[in-house]
């Protein structure tokens, strides 16, 4: 086809990225826009926790059983200090929220990271060398995934209950529910990277490396991995939300973080007792953020699939 | 042909325009065609000239947002192109008929070719299902397919290539369209079954009185089959005439440019004629002086005077269904106990057909394929036997390949300096940074590219450069051999004439000795001073060019060079 009128490619990245259909799409979807923006002002609130709370939760010295079980500051008894209300121990719901969200995204970011480490790097080795690693590599994940998710996150988390010595396991907790959720994805990457990378390993750029001499692990590194990328970080987005959920789960079925430094799931389980005697607000608020915010990554998830597949366009 | 008949289809003044939030594209501009009954009219130009787009605004298949802005089109006088789209669909197929490029994709492989061609004749003539059956039949037997009746029962993957075009073709006569038009028919397919396939399409033409518009970016073709020949270049058609004209003396200077670059079959000339009317040109770059350049460096390779390299009896096989049992193994032998020598400094080629284990030969000498069988000695040192690492680079570095597909031989995500530093890093070329950078700008400014090219990304540039770039990366571990394979056979005739030249001149230069694989003979003929022929893995014929062109001595090598488009030969 012939030149099109006037589109010279800008030089910095930045003017790069803002030209790009990426850029385009985002900012010409009004829901995703929404999404990122929830999602941006979820992560920043938890982040800064301490900071953004009206209330420390945790600071057993500024809690008083006096405040407990107040309804929302709009309802009738409500206190104008507790927006949403206290729970049992006379906590600010607000605050129990944003520290718990801290909890859950931190749980959720790292066994998204730790997946994706052991997923890339099975599927890199799988696809490139083919062969008998190959089918070993994939028969495991084959039969890691006859197993639900959940079933194995309960898994490690029993065996590491039983072999931490007693009190232990309420310190490390965090990090074997970062474990149990990691092993329970990585397969998703591994799957998606070995396919991509069955194709990249035939494209003649990878051949043009191997007649200059590289060495394997230096071909995958810088000449596969960047190209096999794109299908990875939308996994990683979808995998976030879903993580979310399963550290949820978990706490709320008990096995997950202690109480003492509860997350959304401990949460919404601490409030269900209280669900049928009146206070429903100890479980609806986390619920409703917990909806809130898995919806918005897997919006965001959604959208980047559909932005960086070519097909679909 | 008839001069005076009332034309069959015509195209007035038609534009097509693709919006898109860059702007908008002009895909056709200011296009006339007139095509008569029983006529060959061939459309020729370089990828992206709007060939194909004139075929799909005729058959009303723009795709959205795509659109037609000007212009009308009638076929037998009748306005076609503001046909609502039920009616427009009765046409498609009944009175124009299409064959597309690839026949394996415009083929249903789930449904037998009688199931495929007995519902289009229901769909569009009124006729029973028993009358569709027996005219299927006949219509294989037309298109030359042995054993019709069997034949007719298969499915589109129990036929090779060329079979499975002629079902294609089947398909797009069977319900006796006025017109066929042909998007280049014959690219996807060997020399020898294209010949067969032009063959048949003349044929069914004369016959049968239809018109037909053949696309094509193949003056080899244009010679064999048009009657007339519009040239398009930049979405308008720049001249039209009869075919005789166009070839030998056109008036158009693009016309002219794109019939020299052609490279001519039955003599070797120096260098190609470049035109300036295409893409721009590398610059003529600055003669070097070898033995004070950066290229010229540490070229003392020694090894004596005996042949580069030297391969004996090499057979390589390729599981073609894997099975835990050995015996239930089933191999295709790729490479079949091939020998040969490449002396220093030539240029030896190899010819055949796809999937005649050319390109096997290549990956295997540059490693990477290991072979089952045979030796493989490099400048005296045997490839095959060696084991250590350090030895293997020490010999890689002084073979380099240059690949088919410039869009796939560079990673998309380094930059151009980075993909040509790497080899110059990896092997310990340089000094230092400052260096590598000094010898990247300078391969760039020596392949024609320019040292500006060095911050960019590959999908900035247009085939022909990346070509450029390839080949500047294949230079940066200052090799003595160098595999081409087929460096040219994705790209437009223009490009190719000055990716060739630039060939030459670096081996010139450099004292390069080369390995060149293609298929295409006059490519061959104009590069190479010896030939080997290849056919289903093994080396048929080896000998000097000019003999191997005037005295060929395998019936195979015969029969190929019968075949070799000899688009002089009517003037």
């Amino acid at each position: 086809m012939s030149e099109t009128a006037g589109s010279a490619t800008p030089k910095t990245a930045l003017g790069r990225f803002l030209d790009s259909d990426l850029w385009w799409s985002f900012t010409h979807s009004p829901v995703v826009m929404l999404a990122a923006l929830v999602t941006l002002a979820m992560v920043l609130s938890a982040v800064f926790a301490p900071w953004v709370a009206p209330h420390d939760p945790f600071d057993l010295a500024s809690l008083d059983l006096m405040d407990s079980l107040k309804p929302p500051a709009w309802m009738e008894g409500g206190d104008p200090r507790y927006w949403l209300g206290t729970d049992d121990q006379g906590r600010d719901i607000l605050s129990t929220i944003l520290y718990g969200a801290r909890i859950s995204l931190l749980v959720g970011f790292l066994s998204v990271i730790l997946a994706m480490l052991i997923g890339v790097t099975v599927g890199l080795v799988a696809g490139y060398s083919g062969g008998i690693a190959d089918a070993v590599l994939m028969r495991i994940a084959d039969i890691q995934l006859t197993f639900p998710a959940i079933l194995i996150a309960l898994l490690v988390d029993g065996v590491m209950r039983g072999i931490l010595p007693p009190g232990a396991h309420e310190r490390v907790a965090l990090f074997v529910l970062v474990l149990a959720i990691a092993l329970s994805h990585w397969v998703q990457y591994a799957r998606t990277v070995r396919s991509s990378a069955m194709v990249e390993r035939n494209k003649e750029y990878v051949q043009a490396a191997r007649v200059i001499g590289l060495p394997a692990p230096l071909i995958l590194v810088r000449h596969i991995l960047p190209n096999v990328m794109g299908p990875v970080l939308v996994i990683a987005t979808i995998q976030l939300a879903l993580a979310i959920i399963i550290e949820a789960t978990l706490s709320f079925l008990g096995v997950g973080v202690p109480p003492t430094s509860p997350s959304l799931g401990t949460l919404i389980r601490i409030g269900n007792d209280y669900l049928f005697s009146g206070e429903w607000w100890i479980t609806v608020f986390p619920g409703l953020a917990l909806i809130i915010l898995v919806l918005a990554v897997n919006l965001l998830g959604d959208w980047l699939r559909d932005a960086l597949n070519p097909k679909l366009r | 042909m008839t001069a005076t008949a009332a034309p069959l289809l015509e195209i007035r003044d038609l534009r097509v325009e693709f919006p898109s939030r860059r702007g908008v594209l002009v895909a056709a501009r200011e296009v006339d065609l007139t095509l008569r009954s029983g006529e060959i009219l061939g459309v020729v130009g370089e990828s992206g000239a709007g060939k194909s787009t004139i075929a799909n605004a005729v058959m009303g298949l723009i795709e959205p947002p795509g659109r037609m802005a000007a212009g009308e089109i009638l076929l037998k006088g009748e306005r076609i192109d503001t046909l609502p789209g039920e009616r427009m669909r009765r046409i498609r197929g009944r009175r124009i008929g299409m064959i597309f490029q690839d026949p394996l994709t415009s083929l249903d492989p789930l449904q037998t070719v009688e199931r495929q061609l007995v519902e289009t004749m229901l769909t569009h003539l009124d006729i029973s299902e028993r009358e569709a059956r027996r005219r299927a039949v006949e219509l294989l037997e037309q298109v030359g397919i042995p054993d019709p009746a069997q034949r007719v029962k298969n499915y589109p993957h129990q036929f090779s290539g060329g079979m499975r075009q002629r079902v294609v073709i089947a398909l797009a006569i069977c319900c006796e369209p006025e017109v066929l038009l042909a998007d280049e028919p014959t690219t996807a397919l060997d020399v020898s079954i294209q010949a067969q396939i032009l063959d048949l399409l003349r044929r069914l033409v004369r016959e049968r009185g239809m018109g037909m518009v053949i696309i094509t970016h193949d003056m080899g073709v244009i010679a064999e089959i048009t009657d007339r020949v519009a040239v398009m270049y930049r979405s308008r058609v720049v001249e039209e005439g009869p075919t005789e004209k166009i070839l030998t003396d056109p008036d158009h200077p693009y016309s002219r440019s794109l019939i020299a670059a052609v490279p001519p079959p039955d003599r070797r000339i120096d260098r190609f004629p470049l035109v300036e009317y295409i893409e721009k040109a590398g610059t003529p770059k600055k003669a070097l002086d070898l033995s004070t350049h950066w290229l010229g460096r540490a070229r003392d390779f020694g090894g004596g005077d005996g042949p580069l390299l030297e391969i004996d009896n090499l057979t390589m096989r390729f599981l073609v269904r894997p099975s835990l049992i050995p015996s239930r193994r089933k191999w295709m032998t790729a490479v079949d106990d091939v020998s040969l020598r490449i002396r220093e400094g030539e240029v030896f080629g190899l010819v055949g057909e796809s999937g005649s284990g050319k390109s096997t030969v290549a990956r295997l000498i540059c490693g990477i394929h290991a072979p089952h069988a045979g030796r493989i000695r490099f400048a005296g040192e045997e490839l095959t036997a060696m084991r250590s690492r350090r030895e293997i680079n020490r010999l890689r570095r002084q073979m380099q390949m240059i690949f088919q597909d410039p869009y796939s031989s560079l990673n998309p995500r380094m930059k151009v300096r980075d993909i040509v530093a790497e080899p110059i890093r990896f092997h310990g070329l340089a000094e230092n940074g400052a260096e590598v950078r000094r010898i990247v700008d300078d391969l760039l400014e020596h392949v024609g590219l320019g040292a500006s090219a060095a911050p960019r990304y590959p999908h900035e540039f247009s085939g022909g450069q990346r070509q450029r770039i390839s080949i500047a990366r294949a230079l940066a571990t200052r090799p003595r051999f160098l595999i081409c394979d087929e460096p040219t056979s994705a790209l437009d005739v223009s490009i190719q004439a000055q990716i060739l030249n630039l060939l030459k001149d670096l081996q010139e230069e450099l004292g390069l000795t080369m390995l060149f694989i293609s298929h295409d003979l006059p490519v061959i003929r104009q590069m190479c001073d010896r030939v080997g022929v290849m056919r289903h893995g093994r080396l048929l014929e080896v000998a000097e060019t000019e003999t191997l062109f005037t005295r060929p001595e395998h019936p195979y090598t015969r029969h190929l060079l019968d075949l070799m488009p000899r688009m002089r030969q009517r003037a």
